[in-house]
């Protein structure tokens, strides 16, 4: 008999046990059929109970058929306390189901390699700078300068360019209709090093690297070529237009590679050379990643692209220098070259999120905890009632071993369908989450598979806790002394002891989470209270762009159209929306003086952009049609506050430092508040507007290709407006296409999405704690009154008074969850010191800070505790002495 | 020779031998057979030897199975498998090897 088919005889015990007997009893029978006496043949055979057994032992595993029994066993003691079984199971599942979601999350953005070969040899080549006395590290490379690191370091790595992952307008018909793909610059190399196969066509080749502008070719990711094309073969061959270029489709990339930054799936690469800065040695705008040959050294790599790198500055600013604060000079000169691991891929989103990621991953681990002192309370409690039954077992010959397997099998009932309902939370949790980081406009995609690793952590997390909630326990139940047990006399107060050390665990845990909990919702608060200086009531952003770039009088035509459509209230251009997250930056010299290292931002305006984003004029005028860049600006306050102490600059010159030390004089012709520009988190920043008519350098009028409209709408709800509005816009000049609509309030908000998120978990889990800990406060209290009864029973009898016997009653766990609570406080106030960046305008010390989780917890406790209370003052001490 | 049980480790032996000759015994039978051939001077205890047969059949020398007696009544009936056969050879010839060398070492002593 094989080892499964003893297994499966575990599981059909009975029929077991009936052969075994059958075959003894036939035995007799034999015997007597012999001839012989039935009490001598019965004496001869000996004991068949003991036979039995040991044929059934061979028969099936033992160990398997003990598990078994103590698995039915457990399962009827779980259906004895429905309640309470089934309340300890649903705060374990949440707090399994929230750590799974966590880890779901933690995996995809962070740990999880990506789906290439050799991801463990790959690096990001990044820079470190010191300026002003802050570190920053800079991820972005200009081209030419990457072609000179590759050529040098070809010999121990293969080095990779790839573009920022971004949402483009193309067209795949002629008849124009625009829609969004993903898509990634990279250097034709990337395939290769990653070694990746073609599903279709061919992928991007070394070939496809050489000349600027001449590889319109694209390949498509597997996952794209699925939900666009259906995987339909025929898509070799195709074309689509991007901007005015059209490109060949040469490919689809087998498997489920979808770029480099977790968080953003491409759908289409195409080769760097397409990209139209890629000449330009002043411009940082594509990651650099390293795959270094097998056994090469990581350090000799990175000195080498070092050299490389500054040589390359040095070259390139040689014209420059004299135009540039010196600090800022040797700032350049002196970033250092980071080569940093980075198996799991390279993203902005990945390293903006790390760290609200790890706190929440902390966070959620806290709740665990705290669910998991609730359920090892509840075992104890329960193994308090069962202490004769336990002494019962150890005296008749059970061990200790044994005990101690039959208690941990209980406390895997309870955990695992925890485990299981927290799996099923997980899997609707962990997309929803990402769904709330997300701008609605620009969705962070996550491939968010679950697999052996999901898989795998959720059932370590379920042993882990049966471990965690049932050793301490089982210890004590094995350790159980049959004779004091039996005779009733066990130490009350050691089991009891045992759980007001954990009521305290639980209350510091507690005050942790809520500490953080209240930190995060301030942050948010204060974050999406900020003054922007605009208002973005009603206001809608129309990204609008052309295949080729427009005169500026078709671009005013548009803003003529609109504002004579009903609905709209005012409408002008800008070069992007203000928060937009794009901007251009530049220094600025007042008098001829060399600038002072402040840069300021700048975004060209139409008149009447003022107006519609209702910012106001401080003094002098708005612009006019007739004011062109270069010549007129308008300057906000702090402008006038870091260059002209705080003058009024209406009529005052000043340059514009443009790279290659070009300057071009403007004069402020109206001053105007201060508005939030790139960052709601930056403070306000000095901003030099500038006309949104251009004039080349030859004097030409500039011709645009793509610019923001917003309007500001006459109705409640601006977004009713936009399918109308897309109409209108290509009404007003047929070139014009509008790729993208949002209301400046989506366009704030986006801000605050990691704050938002941050606030709202953290909120949820501090709920979630602050429940269990309650629970767990309620259930030791209960717990103690019901051990105590008759002695408070007792006491009333020679009179107590209620004030007295409440006192009695909670005076240990007072203190105890005051140990717990100033722990807490200790602990929180330690840690918030690694959250600090994630901070805005909030402290830890704050009074506020430390009063509101000290308030919760005191409600909560007083709340758990009122049931209890009550009780022990209503015990009836004449009810109470005659059951005894 | 008084009642004794059966030599260390010799009673799988004896059963596979038995078995070996007449197939298809059941226990009782198996038991009768050890104590007719050897003149009543071997005796199995008679309720280990199902354990011991159940011992077997788990590890495949044997294959137990359930046939209806003459009279009606349910036997549990054993054979030997080919690994019982060779089995029995491995066990029979370990056997000789020691009975003989311990002959020998009665003989010269």
């Amino acid at each position: 008999m094989s080892l499964v088919s003893r297994i499966v005889n575990v599981f059909r015990d009975g029929r077991v046990n009936r052969e075994i007997d059958e075959e003894l009893e036939a035995h007799i029978r034999e015997a007597m059929e012999n001839g012989r006496d039935p009490a001598e043949a019965r004496r001869a055979f000996g004991s068949a109970l003991r036979h039995r057994e040991e044929s059934r032992d061979i028969r099936l595993v033992p160990w398997v058929d003990s598990l078994r029994a103590d698995a039915i066993f457990g399962w009827r003691q779980l259906g004895k306390n429905k309640v309470t079984s089934a309340a300890a199971i649903l705060s374990l599942a949440l707090a399994i189901g929230a750590c799974t979601a966590a880890f779901r999350l933690i995996d995809a953005l962070l740990l999880r390699p990506l789906p290439v070969a050799n991801a463990g040899r790959l690096y990001e080549v990044s820079r470190r700078v010191v300026f002003n006395g802050e570190v920053r590290t800079w991820d972005a490379w200009a081209y030419p300068s990457f072609q000179r690191m590759r050529a040098a370091v070809r010999q121990q790595a293969e080095l990779i360019a790839v573009s920022t992952a971004a949402p483009v307008d193309l067209t795949y018909k002629s008849d124009e209709e625009m829609e969004k793909a993903c898509l990634q610059y990279v250097s034709g190399g990337m395939f290769s090093s990653f070694e990746m196969r073609p599903a279709l066509g061919r992928l991007l080749t070394g070939n496809d690297d050489l000349k600027p502008g001449a590889h319109a070719y694209a390949v498509l990711s597997s996952d794209y070529w699925s939900h666009r094309f259906g995987r339909d073969p025929g898509v070799i061959g195709r074309s689509f237009r991007l901007g005015n270029r059209l490109y060949e489709i040469v490919g689809v990339v087998d498997g489920p590679f979808t770029g480099t930054q977790p968080g953003t799936m491409v759908d289409i690469f195409v080769p760097i050379m397409m990209h139209p800065s890629v000449t330009q040695d002043d411009f940082q705008w594509h990651q650099t990643l390293a795959m270094m040959k097998p056994g090469a050294a990581v350090e000799p790599v990175r000195a080498k692209l070092q050299t490389v790198s500054r040589a390359f500055e040095e070259q390139r600013l040689r014209g420059s220098i004299a135009g540039m604060p010196p600090a800022i000079v040797r700032a350049i000169f002196d970033q250092r070259v980071l080569l940093t691991p980075a198996a799991p891929g390279a993203s902005q989103l990945r390293s903006d999120t790390r760290r609200p990621l790890e706190i929440l991953g902390v966070l959620v681990g806290l709740v665990l905890l705290i669910a998991c002192a609730n359920v090892a309370n509840l075992l104890t409690a329960r193994a308090a009632a069962r202490a004769r039954e336990m002494a019962l077992r150890v005296s008749i010959g059970g061990g200790r071993w044994r005990l101690v397997q039959l208690m941990l099998v209980q406390s895997a009932w309870l955990a695992f369908p925890a485990a299981a309902i927290g799996g099923a939370f997980a899997w609707w949790a962990g997309p929803f989450v990402v769904g709330m980081v997300n701008p609605p406009n620009n969705p962070a995609r996550l491939l968010l598979p679950a697999d052996w690793r999901v898989l795998g952590f959720g059932l370590a997390l379920a042993l882990g806790v049966t471990l965690l909630f049932g050793m301490v326990p089982a210890l004590r139940a094995s350790t159980v002394d049959p004779v004091r047990a039996l005779r009733g006399d066990e130490d009350p107060h050691s089991r009891r002891r045992l759980m007001h050390a954990l009521v305290a665990v639980q209350v510091a845990f507690c005050f942790v989470v809520l500490f953080v909990a209240g930190l995060f919702v301030a942050t948010f608060q204060r974050l999406s209270h900020q003054p922007t200086g605009f208002s973005a009531d009603r206001l809608l952003a129309l990204d609008t762009s052309a295949r080729r770039p427009q005169p500026q009088e078709f671009w005013d035509q548009t803003v003529e159209h609109l504002r004579q459509t009903p609905g709209v209230e005012a409408v002008a251009l800008a070069d992007a929306p203000l928060l937009g997250e794009v901007g251009w930056n530049n220094f600025v010299s007042i008098d001829g003086a060399p600038p002072n290292g402040v840069l300021v931002n700048m975004l060209s305006v139409s008149p009447g952009w003022l107006e519609t984003m209702k910012i106001p004029l401080l003094g002098g005028r708005d612009f006019l049609a007739s004011d062109v860049f270069p010549g007129s600006a308008l300057v906000n306050r702090s402008f006038a506050r870091t260059f002209l102490h705080g003058e009024n600059p209406v009529g005052r010159t000043f340059e514009i430092v443009f790279s290659g030390n070009t300057r071009l004089r403007f004069r402020a012709v109206g001053s105007v508040g201060d508005a939030q520009y790139r960052n709601s988190r930056e403070p306000m920043s000095p901003t030099v507007y500038v006309p949104f008519h251009y004039l080349e350098p030859n004097g030409a009028p500039g011709k645009r290709p793509y610019a923001t409209l917003l309007v500001r709408t006459a109705g409640a709800y601006p977004l009713a407006l936009a399918q109308f509005l897309r109409r209108e816009v290509a009404v007003a000049h047929p070139e014009f296409r509008v790729s993208r609509v949002r209301t400046q309030l989506e366009i704030n908000r986006s801000h605050a999405v990691r704050e938002r998120l941050l606030a709202t978990l953290a909120l949820f889990f501090a709920v979630v704690a602050l429940v269990l800990a309650s629970v767990g406060l309620y259930g030791v209290l209960h717990y103690s009154v019901l051990q105590r009864r008759r002695e408070i029973g007792i006491r009333i009898a020679v009179g107590a008074r209620a004030g007295s016997v409440a006192r009695l009653v909670t005076a240990g766990i007072a203190a105890m969850v005051l140990i717990g609570a100033a722990a807490g406080l200790a602990l929180g106030i330690a840690s918030a010191r690694f959250m600090e960046s994630l901070f805005y305008q909030v402290k830890a010390g704050d009074l506020p800070m430390l009063a509101f989780p000290s308030l919760a917890l005191l409600v909560a406790a007083l709340l758990a505790a009122l049931p209890a209370v009550i009780r022990a003052v209503r015990i009836d001490p004449i009810a109470m002495l005659r059951v005894e | 020779m008084a009642k004794t049980d059966t030599l260390q480790g010799s009673l799988d032996l004896l059963v596979l031998k038995i078995l070996s000759r007449r197939p298809r015994l059941h226990g009782y039978a198996i038991m009768s057979a050890i104590q007719d051939v050897s003149g009543e001077v071997l005796r199995v205890e008679e309720g280990s030897l199902y354990p011991a047969l159940h011992r077997m059949e788990e590890a495949g020398w044997v294959r137990g199975k359930w046939i209806t007696k003459d009279s009606g009544q349910r036997a549990r009936v054993y054979e030997l498998t080919a690994a019982g056969t060779k089995q029995l050879d491995t066990v029979e010839s370990r056997w000789h090897a020691v009975t003989g060398a311990v002959n020998r070492v009665l003989q010269e002593a």
